[in-house]
């Protein structure tokens, strides 16, 4: 015979009170980690598609480069421009762009500065090729040509 | 004073509370985008140094795979208009270095390297005395020269073939997929391994010349 009585004064329900609160956190995360886009782009970005993609493995030493016609055709012309963060910039302030990006890194970390060129599939090759140009003269020369997976025939 | 004394707060019901939040998680969760940015890496060559005179490299016109894009979008392969597919092109391409025309001795000791699959490709389409002599540092040099008319498109095009001709060179060689090759992580160190092993002797030469003014 059982000496001890069980207990009944214990309910067995898991107590839902700090549910909502669990959620609220992993809610506040992913508000908190969004980001949900750092510059408004103003060119037209199709980018070209191709197969023998790299990811790439760090961030924080990617820097961005846009190219193409500009959305708004009314107001900045029918030319492919150069945007880097918000504003347009002439080929010449390329240089600018870069060192500004390369003061952001560590002094160890300024030759691996990564350009990612974001080029719209219309630009022809002369503005890219002066875009490189720079690179070079600035010493930025690892270079992504950002573009779209294709799945294979 | 109301008489009747206190009553008790309606309590709103918090139950629903969780769905609120739940709800709200999965719109934020639907609507991140963590941007995965891809793309084809390349290293530009440094700066000419005002300073250095032009040196003149001798290399062999068989050691070079001339690619000439005009601003058309045609391409002049190898002196020849080229018609086919791009991916026509990633052979020729594969072919060109993995010809072995005259090996070096270094040539000889990469040849030896490969699988039996690869050295059966190279009897078979290979040892040629019109194309490279072999893949080795300087034997080989992929040159690709674009108009200043060329689109873009059609120049990430020609650099995709031509780099996935040496990833499929590279891959084949340590008998991994091409997939595989590029998933390649190289923290790990058994993977680094087999990167550096998959390397060994043929270096990616691609030249990119600047279009003329």
């Amino acid at each position: 015979m059982p000496k001890f009585k069980k207990s009944t004064g214990t309910s067995e329900e898991i107590p839902t009170a700090a549910l909502p609160d669990i959620i609220f956190m992993l809610l506040f995360f992913f508000m908190v980690t969004t980001v949900m886009r750092e510059t408004d782009i103003m060119v037209k970005q199709q980018l070209p598609k191709a197969t023998q993609l790299t990811k790439i493995e760090r961030k924080s030493l990617v820097s961005y480069i846009y190219m193409g016609k500009p959305a708004n055709s009314t107001l900045y012309g029918e030319e492919p421009k150069i945007q880097t963060n918000d504003v347009f910039v002439t080929v010449e302030d390329v240089v600018q762009f870069v060192n500004q990006e390369k003061d952001k890194l560590s002094e160890v970390e300024r030759d691996q500065i990564t350009m990612s060129m974001k080029v719209d599939t219309e630009v022809k090759m002369g503005l890219v090729t002066d875009v490189q140009e720079e690179l070079r003269k600035s010493n930025a020369r690892r270079v992504l040509y950002s573009s779209i997976k294709t799945s294979r025939e | 004073m109301p008489k009747g004394g206190k009553r008790p707060l309606p309590e709103v019901s918090s139950g629903s509370m969780a769905d609120i939040a739940f709800l709200l998680l999965i719109f934020f969760l639907v609507t991140t985008t963590i941007a995965n940015d891809k793309g084809i890496m390349m290293l530009l060559p440094p700066p000419p140094d005002p300073l250095q005179e032009d040196i003149d490299i001798k290399i062999k016109e068989r050691n070079i795979f001339k690619i000439l894009a005009n601003s058309n979008d045609l391409l002049l392969v190898e002196d020849e208009p080229f018609r086919g597919k791009i991916s026509d092109l990633k052979d020729e391409v594969k072919k060109f270095v993995l010809n072995f025309g005259s090996p070096s001795e270094d040539g000889m000791r990469v040849y030896n390297s490969l699988p039996s699959k690869m050295k059966r490709f190279v009897n078979q389409n290979g040892k040629s005395e019109k194309s490279s002599d072999d893949p080795t540092s300087g034997n080989a040099i992929v040159s690709f020269k674009a108009n200043r008319g060329t689109s873009y498109d059609l120049y990430i095009q020609v650099l995709d073939a031509v780099n996935s001709a040496y990833n499929e060179i590279y891959a084949e060689r340590v008998g991994i997929t091409a997939e595989q090759w590029l998933q390649l992580d190289r923290d790990d160190d058994i993977q680094n391994d087999m990167y550096k092993r998959a390397r060994q002797g043929i270096p990616r030469a691609i030249s990119i010349a600047e279009p003329d003014k």
